[in-house]
């Protein structure tokens, strides 16, 4: 019981203590101009990787199932310059649909 | 007019998380969490990512020693956000201690995809997000044997919708959409032989892919 109070807290500092480390230390006033070139580049990196493996994976196996189809519509929409609610709603109910139908 | 997208949209992916945050309550009090521990994790934690890792290791009866450390790992992702925050968001002092604490992936994400306003989308987000995740992770740790799993109503696939809804309109230039193409590589690639979350830290060094071209 103790020990996980004792993991929250490190965690809670040691978690906070990574977020500032970015926005402070890696301050990109203050990095040579090609790694804040590409420091620039990483939530680009992140988040495309962050879609896909939400995507398509289950823990540590690729699972294609009706998530796939439901963000590939989201993708199209979104491509289109539909509304962010739009594409999110577009995702939730093709998935949901497919699911009920399967 | 002036634009005020951000709201709306703001305020719709926090809506999408605090209803992931009661899956989050519910998973907590299944794995044995009290309702301190979870609301602990959501209101100063903060970020959903390793909460659910640090949960499932406990769930799993794996030490609290493993639960921290893989959470932690799992954490480095919201440090690789801040150099290109540091960009649209410039503060000093403790408003700089303050922002930190809520650099998350979907702060990050609406900053980046409403550069007009970026600390106005910023704030908005995190305000949001932060009182739905926290009310969300309560109703569902008080209701846990109620409610069912909201995966059916294809919530699992708003996550990666809103997020590729906000990283389109980004990738503007060729440069970029190869960056993106070989951090999904590297990602996709990495899943059979890492623990959950670790391809999307991998991911990052898809930028590298970015080197030497012009922007």
């Amino acid at each position: 019981m103790t020990s996980i109070w004792i993991g929250i807290g490190v965690l809670t500092v040691g978690a906070y203590l990574l977020k500032l480390l970015g926005f402070t230390v890696l301050d990109l006033a203050r990095l040579p101009e090609p790694l804040a070139d590409l420091a620039r580049l990483l939530p680009i990196a992140l988040f495309a990787a962050l879609v896909v493996i939400t995507t398509v994976t289950a823990g540590q196996h690729i699972t294609i199932d009706a998530r796939l189809a439901g963000v590939t519509v989201a993708g199209i929409a979104a491509w289109r310059k539909a509304p962010f609610l739009i594409v999110v709603l577009a995702a939730m109910i093709v998935t949901g649909a497919i699911r009920a139908l399967t | 007019m002036p634009d005020t997208s951000y709201r709306r949209d703001g305020f719709a992916l926090s809506a999408a998380v605090g209803v992931v945050g009661v899956t989050f309550g519910v998973f907590a009090s299944t794995s044995g969490l009290t309702l301190l521990q979870a609301m602990a994790l959501s209101g100063l934690t903060f970020t959903g990512a390793s909460q659910f890792a640090f949960v499932t290791v406990i769930a799993a009866h794996g030490t609290a020693i493993a639960a921290t450390l893989g959470a932690l790992t799992l954490a480095v992702r919201n440090s690789l956000y801040g150099p290109a925050l540091t960009d649209h968001l410039s503060v000093g002092g403790w408003r700089r201690l303050a922002t930190a604490q809520f650099i998350i992936d979907e702060t990050t994400a609406m900053t980046l995809a409403h550069p007009e306003h970026p600390r106005r989308s910023f704030w908005w987000t995190a305000i949001w997000l932060y009182s739905l995740w926290n009310i969300g992770t309560l109703l569902g740790h008080v209701g846990a044997s109620q409610l069912g799993d909201p995966a059916g109503l294809g919530l699992d696939a708003a996550f990666p919708a809103a997020f590729l809804a906000m990283l389109i309109p980004l990738l503007r230039s060729r440069r970029i959409i190869l960056v993106a193409v070989t951090a999904v590589v590297v990602a996709v690639a990495s899943v059979p032989f890492v623990p959950a979350g670790i391809p999307i830290l991998l991911a990052s060094l898809g930028v590298l892919a970015g080197r030497g071209m012009s922007r």
